[in-house]
């Protein structure tokens, strides 16, 4: 990479990353010694590796940015197919849906990110929606047995639509035509990531300072208004001063973060009720403080559709 | 290599091989296996748990029994992988020879690469003794992989009435462990009759090995341990159960694993 290239705003935008992960290092290891004085403190630890897990999945990104569409396409269909495989183990199926999950693997998972990297909007839009939608109830009924059927039916379609569809629209934000913005695509991602990870980080922090109300005590008992209306409301703040790596205005930018935000909040209920409802507290133990893939990317599962579709509706002609 | 293989009923006894050969299928051997095992980590993503409750007690080079619900031809597979390298060269599943025995490719991943104890299940007919084989191999020191239920578990039972050709080992056997083992999910990744393996995570549970009583009653022997290994499920994988509520608790296992000839314990 040239020095031209660290000055654009990509590489301001890693610069300033890898800041605020330097910075939230350096206090946790601070937290660590002054408060809990080196002993082994539950809150504290687990922050640490929260932002243990921060640096790789940053990382990560990064590696993926160098490669450019390949290397974003390749970094999501990995993280679908994590996502998926939470989901699906989860899920009660029977014998008679081996041959559905086998097609949501092995056709319909590297199918979408194969036609996200075309850029085939007319396909990938309704690929699993459509085809998917029609096609695996087909190959479930096929399997011969009815217990329970629509719902084992249903629970398929909706890993796929969770873990697949709704993540692939994050690699899709690099398809957009936006007039002006050409050649700088991969900053939507980083908008988007940056806004809705940021918000809950933000919605944390907040509740863990002023929490006292919670908003869904029976969904998920850590979230609370005072982080939300906190959470939100910085994150919203936090978009707005990025507005210069997008092709928004400023208010525009406030309004695309607020947007995102309440999407990713509502997600994170949402994937919270159906881990409830399961009986566990995580998706998966992949990540060391942070749960499975899902628990990580649920907001950014609700989020990145709506997202995707408002800056195709207003920016794209 | 085993003392206890020449019981095994081979036969068609192989002439003498060249020592080329049999290095050669030896280091082969070494190789699938660590193929075999590292695909099904990289599928299943398994992890293993060691003991239940309070009580945990982690993976121990002691001989051991490991006896596990059996719903996948993969299950001692994810088992053996989640054991520590050095005690999977100890342990051996217990495997059906009529099965492994089927082509030469089966023949060499069940006698070779998983030094399998080839037990058959029409061992009654063909007047052998499955049990006094696993004897011998547990009198040679071995360790031991059982599936109790005796034949894979297919239906919407979450466990079936466990054998009582385990409840003998058991009782002759004080020193050895006996330790449940709950795999969970595997039945989903390869179910009977799937040639593709779906990749779905899966859970090994190790529990507490079972205390050993003097005299003890073979029903009595066999609920208890049945108990064990289904106290092993994690919550969230209590669903299953909806349809096994309504079962009658099991009964006393009519049905015994092979013959014991005199062999009242």
């Amino acid at each position: 990479m040239s020095i031209a290239a660290w000055l654009s705003p990509t590489g301001w935008l890693f610069a300033g990353t890898l800041g605020v992960l330097v910075l939230a290092s350096s206090i946790a290891t601070m937290l660590k010694w002054r408060v809990a004085d080196g002993a082994p403190h539950a809150v504290i630890d687990n922050l640490t590796s929260r932002i243990n897990a921060w640096w790789i999945m940053v990382g990560a990104i990064g590696l993926a940015f160098l490669f450019g569409k390949t290397g974003v396409v390749l970094l999501f269909f990995f993280v679908s197919f994590y996502a998926l495989r939470e989901f699906l183990s989860l899920a009660y199926t029977r014998r008679g849906d081996h041959t559905a999950m086998a097609a949501a693997f092995y056709v319909a998972l590297p199918m979408q990110y194969f036609l996200v990297w075309t850029e085939w909007y007319g396909m990938y839009s309704i690929f699993i929606p459509v085809y998917g939608f029609l096609l695996l109830p087909i190959l479930a009924a096929t399997g011969g047995d009815t217990q329970r059927f629509l719902e084992r039916a249903s629970k398929v379609q909706w890993g796929l639509m969770v873990s697949v569809f709704c993540i692939s629209h994050v690699p899709a934000l690099l398809t957009l035509p936006v007039i002006g913005f050409e050649g700088r695509n991969l900053l939507l991602i980083a908008f988007l990531v940056i806004v809705v990870q940021g918000s809950d980080v933000l919605q944390y922090i907040w509740g863990k300072l002023l929490g006292k109300h919670k908003v869904a005590p029976l969904l998920s008992p850590s979230k609370t208004w005072e982080g939300l209306i906190g959470g939100v409301a910085s994150a919203t703040l936090l978009g707005a001063a990025l507005h210069g790596i997008t092709p928004f205005s400023p208010v525009q930018a406030a309004g695309m973060a607020f947007l995102i935000c309440v999407m990713g909040f509502f997600g994170g209920l949402v994937m919270s009720a159906i881990k409830r409802d399961r009986g566990v507290k995580d998706w998966g133990h992949m990540i060391e403080g942070h749960g499975g893939m899902l628990d990580r990317t649920d907001s950014v599962v609700f989020a990145a559709p709506i997202f995707f579709h408002a800056v195709r509706h207003w920016w794209v002609p | 290599m085993n003392a206890n293989r020449s019981p095994s009923p081979i036969p068609h006894t192989p002439p003498p091989e060249p020592v080329w050969k049999t290095t050669a299928r030896d280091w082969t051997a070494v190789l699938v296996r660590q193929i075999i095992v590292s695909g099904a980590k990289l599928l299943t993503g398994v992890r293993a748990f060691w003991g239940s409750g309070a009580r945990v007690s982690g993976p121990s080079a002691e001989q051991t029994v490991y006896f596990a619900n059996h719903t996948s031809h993969g299950d001692f597979v994810l088992l053996w992988a989640t054991l520590p390298n050095d005690l999977r060269t100890l342990t051996r599943p217990v495997a059906g020879e009529d099965y492994w025995d089927r082509s030469r490719v089966r023949r060499f991943i069940g006698r070779d690469v998983f030094n399998a104890l080839m037990i058959r299940r029409d061992a009654q007919a063909a007047g052998l003794d499955p049990l006094a084989q696993m004897r011998a191999a547990l009198t040679a020191g071995d360790s031991l992989i059982l599936f109790p239920e005796g034949t894979r578990n297919m239906g919407d039972e979450v466990l079936l009435p466990l054998k009582s050709g385990i409840y003998h080992l058991h009782q002759s056997f004080a020193l050895v462990r006996f330790v449940p083992v709950w795999i969970e999910n595997l039945k989903r990744v390869l179910p009977k009759g799937a040639l593709l393996p779906v990749p779905l995570a899966c859970t090994v549970r190790f529990g507490e090995p079972l205390a050993w009583v003097d005299q003890e009653e073979k029903a009595v022997f066999l609920a208890r341990a049945r108990q064990a290994l289904l106290d092993l499920r994690p919550e969230h994988d209590r669903e299953g159960m909806l349809h096994a509520v309504s079962m009658p608790p099991p009964p006393p296992p009519a049905a015994t694993l092979a013959p014991q000839p005199g062999e009242g314990a």
